[in-house]
């Protein structure tokens, strides 16, 4: 059924630390490896050790040069792109065979591979390019928060979080229930001021991301030399300072010189 | 977006028939039975053809065209659904006025409500085609209130234009006809050279800074893969803004080329129908390429496009 539920006994999700993530792709070929052989296998890939490889990936990895407002340099933020399991997601009820679905008890979006005829209309539904057509398999492909991980009975109790989160090394990635004020994900969200992506367009996002972190880059250098107390030490540091200071002069000068000369 | 070919197959075939039927309906509510069996019978073949070469090329760009009957069950929800069951219940419908109008089934008294019922579920399913575009948030060009509009008066159009052609051959010209085409097809470039106004003029409502959530200056820098996904392929689409002038100029001319031919087949001879169809058809293909062309989905700030 696409109608959505009217709530969620959970809200699982994930939390993204764009301070922290390093852009790795750890997260990204986890996810690959783990869902291309669980339930949403297969994750096709189409010549994938040609020139032009195409594949089914449900985890993807931007990054953008960020410039803040009244400074000439920029930074780079990585930031990682998956389905955001929304409150009231519009993929699931443009979805006109009823194979995708919000789940009742945790929240998390899923589609029925069984029942998937291959329209395509929940990916023109979702802003977040969360959704991506297996092409070979004819069905369509989504992040299901490893919902064959986080409930396995078989696993380790540490294993049973979503394999992306298993393989940041950075722990830019927390898994938890979103809708629990006081879990460890909540908090995080509380204290980092964590945000929903395109709020605006309504469709409530669980994932939460947390902003980067203000930057502290004042470059320090080396302080100067504390003024000479005449010692015979600090006689042969002054000599070794003058003598490098005019290599570098005359360094500089040659430089000005081969300019001189490309220009001419 | 993608301008997939079945799409614009079917969207354009599909209304050109509804549109057909419709006024086949209506001819029928207003005239009783058809005024001979092989004009009633080739107008209804030309126009549940169309429909039906629509949906089957409609069900082309599944993935798995065997399950397309699911289609119909999320109609509580979904406007691809409710298209796919509009669409379903029009055939008996149709089927049954078809029968009557003919004269098949002698059953006269019935002819003026089937025709007004097949009429109606003929502009029930085309509202609903719309609908599926206009209801995507996701893409402003599309989310427009005169995407319907544009939807229903297309189909129209077009039928109308090829009940004037067939009535033509059959020596069924009425000069009615060519007042609704005309009155049909002048709607339909008046509300498409609004509506392109006015998608011109709308600003963008998203940057890049406000999709990732990371400021107002903030530009791509690596993509996460080295060749396009099915992302780019599906909604990357973009088509050059002088190409898309130079086609909106095309739909503009054909459409006047159509009210012209309209006008000839009045007053010089009616074959001129035939061409007031081709042209009305073909404005409505290039028009529907470049709904999709023109139609600028969000997702693409998240790869390098600025604004949307």
């Amino acid at each position: 059924m696409t109608s959505l539920p009217t709530s969620t006994a959970k809200k699982l999700g994930l939390v993204i630390d764009l301070d922290t993530c390093v852009g790795c792709q750890a997260c990204a070929t986890s996810c690959k490896e783990w869902n291309t052989q669980g339930v949403s296998a297969p994750l096709s890939d189409d010549k994938p050790r040609s020139a032009e490889p195409m594949g089914t990936w449900l985890n993807r990895i931007h990054g953008y040069e960020v410039r803040e407002e009244g400074r000439d340099d920029a930074r780079i933020v990585h930031f990682p792109r998956s389905c955001l399991h929304c409150e009231t997601p519009a993929c699931v009820t443009v979805c006109p065979t009823g194979a995708s679905y919000k789940r009742a008890e945790d929240g998390i979006v899923l589609v029925n591979p069984e029942t998937c005829i291959g329209c395509k209309l929940c990916s023109w539904a979702c802003p977040y390019g969360a959704r991506e057509y297996d092409y070979p398999t004819g069905v369509m492909k989504k992040c299901t928060l490893c919902v064959d991980r986080i409930y396995n009975q078989n696993f380790e109790p540490e294993d049973r979080i979503p394999a992306c989160v298993k393989a940041c090394p950075t722990g830019a990635r927390s898994f938890g229930d979103l809708g629990d004020a006081n879990s460890a994900v909540s908090q995080l969200v509380k204290e980092r001021g964590g945000y929903d992506l395109l709020s605006e367009m309504g469709y409530k996002p669980t994932n939460k991301y947390l902003p980067p972190r203000a930057r502290r880059d004042h470059v320090t250098f080396a302080e100067p030399l504390p003024k000479s107390d005449g010692s015979a030490m600090d006689r042969l540091f002054a000599w070794a300072d003058k003598l490098m200071t005019t290599a570098k002069a005359s360094a500089k000068a040659n430089e000005a010189d081969n300019a001189d000369k490309l220009e001419g | 977006m993608n301008p997939a070919y079945s799409v614009i197959l079917f969207t354009t075939a599909s209304g050109a028939g509804y549109g057909l039927l419709a006024l086949l309906g209506l001819v029928g509510f207003n005239h009783g039975q058809a005024s001979s069996l092989a004009f009633g019978l080739t107008s209804l073949v030309i126009a549940l053809g169309l429909i039906t070469i629509g949906l089957l090329s409609s069900t082309f760009h599944l993935g798995h065209p065997e399950r397309a009957w699911r289609a119909l069950s999320q109609w509580r929800s979904s406007w691809l659904s409710r298209e796919g069951v509009a669409a379903v219940l029009t055939y008996p419908v149709a089927l049954a006025f078809g029968a009557a109008w003919t004269g098949v089934i002698d059953a006269p008294q019935w002819i003026g409500p089937l025709g007004i019922a097949t009429a109606i579920m003929c502009a029930v399913t085309v509202f609903c085609t719309g609908m599926i575009y206009a209801s995507l948030q996701t893409i402003p060009q599309w989310r427009h209130r005169l995407t319907v509009p544009v939807y229903l008066v297309f189909g129209f159009a077009t039928g109308v234009s090829l009940l004037t052609a067939i009535a033509t051959v059959f020596g069924r010209f009425q000069v009615f006809q060519v007042i609704l085409a005309v009155l049909l097809v002048a709607a339909t470039l008046v509300l498409k050279f609004f509506y392109w106004r006015s998608i011109d003029a709308t600003p963008a409502r998203f940057t890049t800074g406000d999709a990732t959530g990371l400021g107002k200056d903030v530009r791509q820098w690596e993509v996460p893969h080295t060749n396009v996904n099915f992302i780019q392929k599906e909604m990357g689409f973009v088509v050059a803004r002088r190409h898309a002038e130079k086609l909106r100029r095309m739909v503009l001319i054909l459409l006047t080329l159509a009210i012209v031919a309209a006008l000839l087949s009045h007053f010089v001879m009616p074959w001129f129908s035939f061409v007031m169809a081709a042209a009305s058809l073909a404005a409505a293909v290039t028009e529907r390429w470049l709904f999709f062309a023109e139609a600028k989905h969000v997702v693409n700030l998240f790869y390098g496009s600025t604004a949307t």
